[in-house]
């Protein structure tokens, strides 16, 4: 008889565990699919594009070693075009620092960025994500997104929105190469 | 110590038995379970099994066992799940609401503070927030502990039932005869007719049980099975490999990666079909004679999907070959693998894919015409005799701000664009500005008149990826809940018993699980040839 009880409760113990542990399971499964793909930490996915206006290919592995500022940009996008000059302000100074900033332009047609840079005379590299996929990879949502990337290649900081000076040069020191 | 009760037929029952697995004699003490003592009739809920839950709670997991095991519970749960379902509906989902504002500001906004609570309550996204799936949960428990702790108990109580049954039992049964001074070969007629009717005939001491559908007893048990496994397999649809969904706008002429397959596939929109029914026709008349426009009977998109032949790094264009080419309309997708890919939303002709202006000189002779492409890089564009047209600035949606033109996205919605006319020399010879399908010169020395010969607009197509592999496991789950609906629903488990006394009487009982007229019918006609009482539905005398 204690004997039958004892199953019983055994029974009873792994039915309510399993059914339990499967509810956990699945409110872990549920909360992590709102995650971000990409957050601080992770290995930022390689990519080559073409830098704009040059014959040379811009590809985010040979630049491991620096800290690399990745801008997400667009012409038809104004807080995109305001950020510019602050970056091109502090790329004269830490350029030589061992920072690497690559803007990535998702417009459709590269008349547009090349007038663009032309006319604020920029000087860090640009490059033109014309399919999408290196947005798509990054999961790019609202215009500007920065990704700021560590000298391993590992993602230091996600800023969507766009970045004042302070705190583009802040973002900057937290990625700068050790010597 | 679990006590078990004897029977004076010598069954040992379980503890909280309400009648004898065997005899069906009432259990003395545990009448009150069923309610037995308030009436004259036996409930014969699961049999009177004995449902451990409702005696037995000791530890923790007994008491959580026991909650669980409780249909009002289960009730109650289906309720709360059904009222969410309903409050979640009142504002839009997040997803189908269609907005660039971030939900956190978004029900505000829209809606004031009841938006503001119901964003907070995570409604906005009901299947997703914790407390739904932990409702849903919740009810999936229920139902396994619910189908345990009775289908156990109420099949080992039909497996155990004796034909010979306690007096008690048969006198009180909702259908109930008593015939004096029957005769043997009655007795054997209306066992015959039984049998005609397939009912399965036990016998014991000159008792008899005739039986039949007992399996129906089981459609709940099945069915909720089935319910089972809808819910495993929407767990299975949480996981990427199992289910996954993007959507992808292509432009006519436009190929693009598809979504989910991680630069496995692309897909080009070669050409989009629209097609309407004609308003005007005769034949549709009827139908269409109050319509204001031309009524769409086709959204089309002649598709070409190209495998990638390489991995490349992100960025890069593969090499690819074709493998699908296919006209996709509503209901019939393109399969390449294991996606579908479904029509399923157009900007019919909003964007301009080419527009061609023709060049003439001052004396009305032709210097040529180019046709500007707005999603080509192309800054320069022949006209006849060595001139060119030279693309100085473009904006694809074009509007102006303080700073002067500028454009709002980057797709050709209202193109404008500044461009010169070159001389084989390479000199300026005029400056014009496209917009709004008009030319205006911007300088005065503009020797060339310019004319929009031609505009042609194209569509971009929705499609919506798609990759289900758990559809079978839903499938499968609701086939088997519909045999356990069936099975319980179509047929009807039917108990007859003969119960022989010892003056010569003989007590008729029946008992059904639903469908009394049936068994009625049954019993009349299996009495037919008979001189037997027919049964009384002793319910309709209370």
């Amino acid at each position: 008889m204690t004997k039958k009880k004892k199953r019983r409760l055994i029974f009873r113990t792994v039915v309510l565990t399993v059914l339990v542990a499967t509810t956990i399971f699945v409110l872990y499964i549920n909360a992590k699919s709102d995650d971000p793909l990409l957050a601080q930490g992770d290995q930022a996915p390689n990519f080559v594009l073409e830098r704009m206006l040059s014959d040379e290919t811009i590809e985010l592995e040979e630049l491991k070693g620096k800290g690399v500022m990745i801008n997400f940009w667009a012409t038809y996008c104004e807080p995109c075009k305001k950020e510019m000059p602050h970056m091109e302000e502090l790329y004269a100074e830490y350029e030589e620092k061992g920072i690497e900033i690559v803007a990535v332009s998702v417009d459709k047609n590269s008349m547009v960025i090349e007038d663009f840079y032309n006319r604020l005379n920029l000087s860090f590299p640009l490059v033109h994500d014309k399919n999408g996929t290196v947005m798509d990879r990054y999961q790019v949502v609202p215009l500007p997104t920065s990704y700021f990337i560590n000298p391993d290649g590992t993602i230091e900081r996600v800023v969507k929105g766009p970045l004042t000076l302070e705190k583009l040069e802040g973002y900057f020191k937290e990625i700068l190469p050790e010597d | 110590m679990m006590k078990k009760v004897k029977c004076e037929c010598g069954h040992i029952n379980h503890e909280g038995t309400v009648l004898c697995e065997a005899c069906g004699k009432p259990i003395e003490g545990n009448q009150h379970i069923d309610g037995n003592d308030q009436n004259k009739l036996l409930n014969m809920r699961y049999d009177g099994s004995a449902r451990r839950s409702q005696t037995y709670k000791r530890t923790f997991i007994d008491k959580t066992w026991a909650f669980f095991s409780s249909v009002k519970v289960g009730v109650w749960l289906i309720a709360l799940a059904l009222i969410a379902s309903a409050i979640g509906t009142i504002y839009p989902q997040y997803m189908n609401a269609n907005t660039p504002i971030p939900a956190n500001q978004y029900y505000e906004q829209e809606y004031g503070i009841t938006g503001q609570i119901f964003y907070q309550l995570g409604f906005h996204e009901l299947y997703s927030s914790w407390w739904f799936i932990i409702l849903i949960a919740l009810i999936g428990i229920s139902l396994v502990i619910c189908s345990i702790d009775r289908v156990v108990p109420l099949h080992r109580a039909l497996k155990n039932q004796k034909p010979k049954r306690h007096e008690i039992f048969v006198k009180r049964q909702r259908f109930f005869a008593e015939t004096e001074n029957v005769n043997q070969s009655e007795r054997k007629t209306l066992i015959e007719n039984l049998k005609k009717r397939r009912y399965k005939i036990t016998e014991q001491d000159g008792h008899i049980m005739a039986e039949k559908n007992r399996f129906s007893r089981w459609g709940p048990y099945v069915n909720h099975i089935g319910l089972i496994i809808i819910l495993l397999a929407a767990i299975l649809r949480m996981f990427p490999f199992m289910y996954d969904e993007g959507y992808v706008w292509v432009r006519e002429g436009e190929t693009r990666e598809v979504p989910t397959t991680n630069g496995e596939y692309y897909i080009e929109n070669e050409k989009f079909v629209y097609e309407t029914w004609d308003r005007h026709d005769d034949r549709f008349q009827e139908a269409l004679k109050n319509e204001e426009f031309d009524v769409p009977s086709n959204f089309q998109t002649n598709a070409v999907v190209y495998k990638a032949k390489e991995e490349v790094v992100t960025g890069q264009l593969p090499e690819m070959e074709e493998v699908k080419r296919h006209e996709i309309r509503l209901n019939e997708p393109l399969n390449v693998d294991s996606y579908k890919i479904y029509q399923s939303g157009t900007q019919l002709r909003s964007e301009y894919g080419r527009i061609t202006l023709s060049v003439n000189n001052e004396d009305g002779s032709s210097l040529g015409s180019f046709g500007f492409l707005p999603n080509n890089n192309k800054r320069e564009y022949e006209l006849n005799d060595g001139y060119i047209a030279y693309i100085d600035s473009y904006y694809p949606e074009l509007e102006f701000t303080e700073e002067g033109p500028s454009s709002s996205s980057k797709h050709p919605r209202n193109p404008g664009f500044v461009f010169e006319v070159h001389n084989p020399n390479g000199d300026v010879e005029g400056r014009y500005f496209y917009l709004g399908e008009q030319i205006i010169p911007l300088s005065d020395d503009s020797v060339y008149n310019v004319d929009v010969e031609d505009t042609e607009l194209i569509t971009a197509t929705g499609l919506l990826v798609q990759k289900d592999h758990s559809l079978i496991y839903f499938l499968i789950g609701a086939m088997i809940f519909m045999v356990g609906v069936a099975q319980g629903l179509y047929w009807h488990h039917r108990r007859v018993w003969i119960h022989p006394k010892e003056d010569g009487s003989l007590l008729i009982a029946g008992h059904t699980n639903k469908n009394w007229y049936g068994l009625k019918e049954d019993i009349r006609q299996a009495m037919s040839d008979t001189s037997l009482n027919l049964v009384k539905d002793q319910q309709e005398k209370l």
